[in-house]
């Protein structure tokens, strides 16, 4: 592991495990929103924000940072701000709206929750980039779901087209959306194909293995003129063992709904926190 | 009269404030040409953005350059952009609030021959609900190079609409433009108080000049103001106008639903009834044909203007 040592990777992870902790807490509060798929992203977000990123909290808008567009918004509400806000989630007057709103939270790159609108405003960032010579990277956090919309291939197009280098892609493969599994519903596959079709270079990674991740986001930044998307395979809900791979718990939160085979709603949040604090040990150990 | 399409005025516009300002960008759907973007392209190769036929991306791609912050213009016709890419322009343009101007040509019947589907007649309307975006409708080739000009120095999304056919050129370098400000061109009112307001925008501005010399003869007096800047509209001159005539028609080459004559009912609802009517296509397509069979055909020339005018005038509250 070049990139990463083994320490680093395990600080990384009791962050990520503390932030799936922080997701359910704060969705429970909120009474609704998603569940699966932010839990799926943890290890990714984790990475990002607290490893691959040249940014700095305390100054959000400093101009040569890195930019994270996270084109799927009902992901997460990625920003810098005070712990105590979370609990605002999707209130009135909160900053942490129901999807992102540049204009309401520092750190926010950008307004998304609109499926497709991402990769394009990436590719738009990563070309003005380069216009001006600026050595900051582009990184979008997309859905597999969203690979259905025509608006993600025309930036598709357009980024292999322009050779688009400074511009990384991630695709949160989890084969769940709202109505079901990717594949039944709009089969996405062969992914990898398609967006080497469209002029992209392509690295597959498990989603949860921080290491790895990282790993594959430095290879996209030596790859010469070509964009990058690495497929990164998650398990939707992963720590929560009721909500793992059950795509009813996309926009659930805990207590909500009661799936087949699930805990009654009234137990449902005691159990997910329980799951997330007997946790520590089993997202690094399958990696080994 | 000299006549030229007010896209040329966006052309030279563009040119002009690529000069000014290093950060103006192009970005264009397949259609430089005829948008009048390619004297921009010529001297500014490097500013230039070819996106192809896909009015969506350019508007999301647009977006993400002015938060690197360019100045970009997206050019399109109308009925594509902001036609087709509406909900990228609602959320990654105007709720995001970023300095993206979207340039719509071919707007109106007077388009001709194309047909319909290439005669946008709902643009005024679908961008004047969004928050946040101006909307600007230059009457001639010297107005639209003004907007174009005052769009690129504007903080904020702006959309400016040009037509495809030649129109009359009756305004001058010289004359004022200022983004929300409406201009009266011509007043024939004895003591400032004139049987009829005229509100138009647009080149059919001109039909409504025309129809005041018209209605002058018929000893009929007019007031014809410039309402280019269709948000936010000044409503201290239409209320003014409210006041002093009484009366008012409004022109415009749009759907009379939604548009400019709309939202001059809105504020007068609010806080002046006034009795008006409106010129503008009476909920339909257009069709193929020659430009001034069209207009004339959808009844948005001078006389159809004065009889407007005469008819709003006998609903006057006494």
């Amino acid at each position: 592991m070049p990139d990463i040592h083994d320490k680093k990777v395990k600080k990384l992870e009791r962050v990520a495990l503390q932030i799936r902790e922080d997701i359910i807490k704060m969705l429970v509060t909120a009474g609704s929103g998603h569940s699966a798929g932010p839990l799926g992203m943890v290890d990714i977000f984790t990475a990002f924000y607290f490893h691959i990123l040249h940014h700095n909290p305390k100054k959000p808008d400093w101009p040569d940072r890195d930019r994270l567009i996270l084109s799927n918004g009902h992901m997460a509400r990625a920003g810098y701000f005070p712990k105590s806000w979370l609990k605002t989630l999707r209130k009135f007057g909160s900053p942490l709206q129901g999807h992102p709103e540049r204009k309401r939270l520092p750190g926010v790159e950008t307004t998304s929750g609109p499926l497709g609108s991402g990769l394009g405003q990436a590719a738009g960032l990563a070309y003005a980039a380069r216009m001006d010579g600026k050595k900051w990277r582009t990184y979008c956090l997309m859905s597999d779901g969203e690979q259905e919309a025509g608006i993600t291939w025309e930036a598709a197009l357009f980024a292999g087209r322009n050779k688009l280098s400074n511009l990384t892609g991630v695709i949160d493969r989890n084969n769940i959306q709202i109505d079901g599994m990717t594949e039944d519903i709009m089969p996405l596959e062969p992914l990898r194909e398609k967006y080497e079709a469209f002029g992209w270079h392509v690295l597959e990674v498990g989603g949860h293995n921080i290491g790895q991740f990282v790993e594959a986001v430095e290879e996209s930044k030596s790859i010469f003129e070509k964009p990058t998307v690495i497929i990164a395979h998650t398990i939707p809900g992963r720590g929560v063992s009721f909500m793992e791979k059950r795509f009813e718990w996309h926009g659930n939160p805990p207590g909500t709904i009661s799936p087949s085979n699930n805990p009654p709603p009234d137990e449902q949040t005691r159990i997910a926190l329980h799951d997330l604090r007997t946790l520590d040990g089993k997202i690094i150990s399958e990696h080994q | 009269m000299i006549e030229k399409p007010t896209r040329d005025g966006y052309g030279q516009g563009l040119i002009e404030a690529g000069r000014a300002n290093p950060k103006v960008v192009v970005l264009c759907a397949d259609l430089t040409e005829s948008t009048r973007s390619l004297g921009f392209k010529k001297e500014f190769p490097d500013r230039f953005v070819q996106i192809g036929v896909s009015e969506q991306s350019m508007a999301v791609i647009a977006a993400g350059m002015a938060l690197a912050g360019k100045i970009p213009f997206i050019s399109s016709y109308a009925v594509f952009s902001p036609g087709r890419n509406w909900e990228q322009i609602r959320t990654n343009i105007a709720l995001n609030d970023v300095n993206v101007k979207i340039a719509g040509a071919h707007a109106g019947v007077s388009v001709g021959p194309d047909g319909a589907t290439h005669q946008a007649l709902e643009d005024l309307a679908t961008m004047r609900v969004l928050s946040n975006m101006v909307v600007l409708y230059p009457c001639d080739m010297h107005e639209a190079r003004k907007a174009t000009l005052a769009a690129a120095q504007f903080q904020g999304p702006v959309y400016l609409r040009f037509a495809r056919e030649k129109s009359p050129i009756f305004t001058t370098p010289e004359m004022p433009f200022k983004i929300g400000r409406a201009e009266i061109l011509f007043d024939s009112g004895r003591r400032g108080r004139p049987d009829v307001a005229l509100v138009a925008c647009g080149p059919l501005l001109y039909e409504a000049l025309l129809a005041a010399e018209i209605l002058r003869q018929k000893k009929i007096t007019a007031r014809v103001i410039n309402n280019h800047t269709v948000k936010p509209m000044d409503e201290k001159t239409i209320l003014t106008a409210a006041h002093d005539c009484g009366a008012i028609v409004t022109v415009e080459e749009h759907q009379v639903q939604g548009g400019m004559g709309s939202r001059v009912a809105e504020i007068l609802a609010a806080h002046k009834p006034t009795p008006m009517e409106f010129v503008g296509m009476p909920d339909r397509y257009g069709e193929s044909g020659e430009p001034r069979e069209l207009l004339e055909a959808f009844h948005l020339t001078a006389p159809w203007i004065v009889k407007a005018a005469v008819k709003v005038i006998k609903r006057k509250y006494v």
